[in-house]
């Protein structure tokens, strides 16, 4: 394992992970779902995780945050938290962390709200929670997140419930609960999805300003290559389970080395190439992403992937450099 | 309103909508009386045999009660649909059947639209059944015929939709819209619920199988990248109204109509950074209470008097193939 790598000399890491493994538990003992991923974030740095769905990207997010749940567990690796491992801290000091110094954004903020309380109390609660303030203070409090995330009115807003807003302004609040208490890191899984291209672009600048401002590093977890590699400083891209390519946000969209991240770049309709080049075909990935336990000896591409030589379906390449920065778990670069 | 955009030689459009409405009743919540949501709201549109028309918009702008109608699952207000030369669609089963035969629908959400009780073979060979293809032995060859045509293994027929993965049913759901040999397939977010790779498999089965039966396509999305790579011709729509409407490098290297010119440059795309910074303010109003004049203006950076006080912008043609509806065009044209 290449443990020291160019891209994470920083002094500060908000978020080190290091060598995790994360498994399924099932009749037959543990499946591996995520193995030996190493990703770090430095302070006020905004990282991409891509990949489609099942690749664990999610999964990942979920471990940082200390919200796995049977039957998926950590069986092995750390998570640092300011130098600090949370991999396996107990349930209540998690709690204390969660909303604290990690934070969280979901994709569909009509069911990550209380619909039962007011957006006000919602956001109040975290000032209650971990700032131990009173409900008068933490109602101004409140308002002045609001205000933050550019809910007009928000005096009279703080009154509303999830149900009277519109998804975009569901979504500020969202990021106002989690910015909140001014969180070290903060793990936004797919933020804009469920949103309109319009408001999709408005949201996406709330976050990046409000996070500047703050210092507060940022994992952007999201399916879409482009909004990632336009608004990250780096980007690691996942399949099933395993980070398989890192570049700087401009290099992995110009030279993607992965034959995966290769595919996903074909993949996408790009703006104005139709002008250039006319009506050409995308560029298919043949195949599917494998499920849990499924995953075969080899590279878990080796399957879907056209370059695919006989060592890739007999060992898991290991992680190395690349020349021009980034890393790469690929026999083609090894 | 009665502006065409487009006149054609040869044979008539598939569809031709003319002053389409769709409006729905709707409770307000304030006392016992009911408003009108004007979802679709004068709309004219064209699709000529074998075409791709992408229509655009935010959610809530009316693509898809417009789909709706054109497909007779929601009751027109008013306005003619007009279906392969047809107008008379009333709802006795007869017609019902000949409409079915003449435009199809693909949804977004292949895990919800195909029945999970049938196998393939009864989902695709259900509609044959019914339009009178009564051979046994020939529709589990035209099963078999249209399952490799949308690259699935005519083995698939025996199988049920569980066994599939997401891309898999949307192909099911492809062969199912296909089989009865229609003219029109609305297509409703087809690729929107699926992963990027599969999204790519989808896109370029739906191009290969227009060329190849000469279907039309009403290609309904939010993905402007998608919409741009797959149409002939891009219809943008705003709070129930066509607002810009031409050719598929019109709209995109010379899109006049501000909304357009934001939706184009909301698209993340890192090697086109340089565009990037058109954004728009504040969410699309309510389509219950439109504001007055052009219904965009709360949202325009270019907005003038006319657009807020105003009428409804008229359309402007700008080219042979190329319509807009904004005040700011016909400004120019008079100070000219």
């Amino acid at each position: 394992m290449s443990g020291t790598e160019k891209m994470t000399e920083r002094t500060e890491d908000v978020l080190r992970i290091e060598n995790l493994q994360i498994a399924l538990r099932s009749e037959h003992g543990d499946d591996p779902a995520i193995e030996a991923l190493n990703l770090s974030i430095g302070r006020g740095e905004v990282v991409g995780l891509v990949g489609e769905s099942g690749c664990g990207k999610s999964l990942t997010a979920l471990a940082v945050a200390g919200l796995l749940r049977d039957p998926m567990h950590v069986t092995g690796g750390r998570i640092l938290l300011g130098g600090e491992d949370i991999a396996h801290l107990p349930n209540r000091s998690m709690r204390s962390l969660r909303g604290n110094r990690i934070a969280m954004i979901f994709q569909e903020p009509m069911t990550a709200l209380n619909p039962l309380m007011t957006i006000g109390d919602q956001i109040g609660e975290m000032f209650v929670l971990h700032r131990g303030m009173s409900a008068g203070a933490a109602r101004k409090a409140a308002i002045a997140a609001l205000d933050q995330v550019q809910v007009p009115s928000a005096a009279r807003r703080i009154r509303e419930y999830p149900h009277q807003l519109s998804g975009g302004m569901r979504q500020r609040v969202m990021i106002a609960i989690a910015l909140a208490c001014d969180p070290e890191l903060l793990i936004a899984d797919e933020p804009t999805t469920a949103l309109d291209v319009t408001i999709q672009a408005e949201i996406l600048d709330l976050i990046l300003d409000l996070c500047r401002e703050r210092h507060t590093a940022v994992l952007m977890i999201s399916h879409d290559l482009g909004l990632v590699a336009r608004i990250c400083r780096r980007v690691a891209v996942m399949y099933a389970g395993h980070l398989i390519e890192e570049q700087a946000a401009g290099q992995i969209f110009a030279t993607p080395q992965h034959p995966y991240t290769r595919g996903l770049v074909g993949a996408l309709p790009r703006l104005g190439r139709r002008l250039v080049e006319g009506q050409q075909p995308l560029t298919e990935i043949p195949g599917v992403v494998p499920a849990i336990g499924d995953f075969g000896t080899g590279c878990r591409f080796a399957p879907r992937c056209p370059s695919a030589m006989a060592r890739c379906r007999e060992a898991v390449p290991r992680t190395t450099q690349l020349p021009q920065g980034g890393r790469i778990r690929c026999f083609l670069h090894d | 309103m009665t502006d065409t955009a487009t006149r054609q030689d040869g044979p008539g459009p598939v569809l031709r909508l003319q002053d389409l409405h769709v409006h729905y009743e709707v409770r307000t919540g304030q006392g016992f009386g009911q408003v009108p949501l004007k979802a679709v709201d004068g709309v004219d549109l064209q699709i000529r045999p074998g075409e791709c028309l992408g229509l655009v918009g935010e959610s809530g702008c009316g693509k898809s009660s417009l789909a709706q109608a054109v497909m007779g699952l929601v009751p027109a207000t008013s306005g003619v649909i007009e279906l392969d030369g047809r107008t008379d669609w009333d709802r006795s089963a007869a017609t019902r059947l000949a409409r079915a035969r003449t435009v199809q629908m693909v949804f977004q959400d292949p895990f919800s639209s195909l029945n999970p009780r049938q196998s393939i073979a009864t989902s695709l060979g259900g509609p044959l059944r019914l339009h009178g293809v009564t051979n046994r032995s020939e529709r589990a060859d035209r099963v078999a015929e249209m399952l490799r045509k949308v690259g699935l293994n005519p083995d698939a027929a025996r199988r049920y939709p569980h066994e599939f993965s997401g891309g898999q049913r949307q192909r099911i759901c492809i062969a199912r819209a296909l089989i009865v040999d229609p003219k029109l397939v609305v297509c409703d977010e087809p690729v929107s619920a699926l992963d990027v790779s599969i999204r790519a498999q989808i896109i370029n089965l739906l191009l290969q199988l227009k060329d190849e039966l000469g279907v039309a396509l009403l290609m309904i999305s939010h993905d402007l990248g998608v919409v741009e790579h797959m149409s002939d011709r891009i219809a943008v729509m705003y709070l129930g109204r066509i607002v810009e409407e031409g050719a598929w490098n019109a709209i995109f290297s010379d899109p006049a109509h501000p909304y357009t010119r934001t939706l184009i440059s909301a698209i993340p795309d890192p090697e086109r950074a340089d565009i990037g910074h058109e954004r728009l303010r504040g969410e699309a109003p309510s389509a219950l209470a439109p504001p007055p004049g052009c219904a965009f203006h709360p949202r325009c950076t270019q907005a003038f008097a006319p657009c807020r006080e105003g009428a409804v912008p008229a359309f402007t043609r700008l080219a042979e193939d190329h319509r807009a509806r904004c005040h700011l065009l016909t400004k120019d044209t008079e100070s000219r």
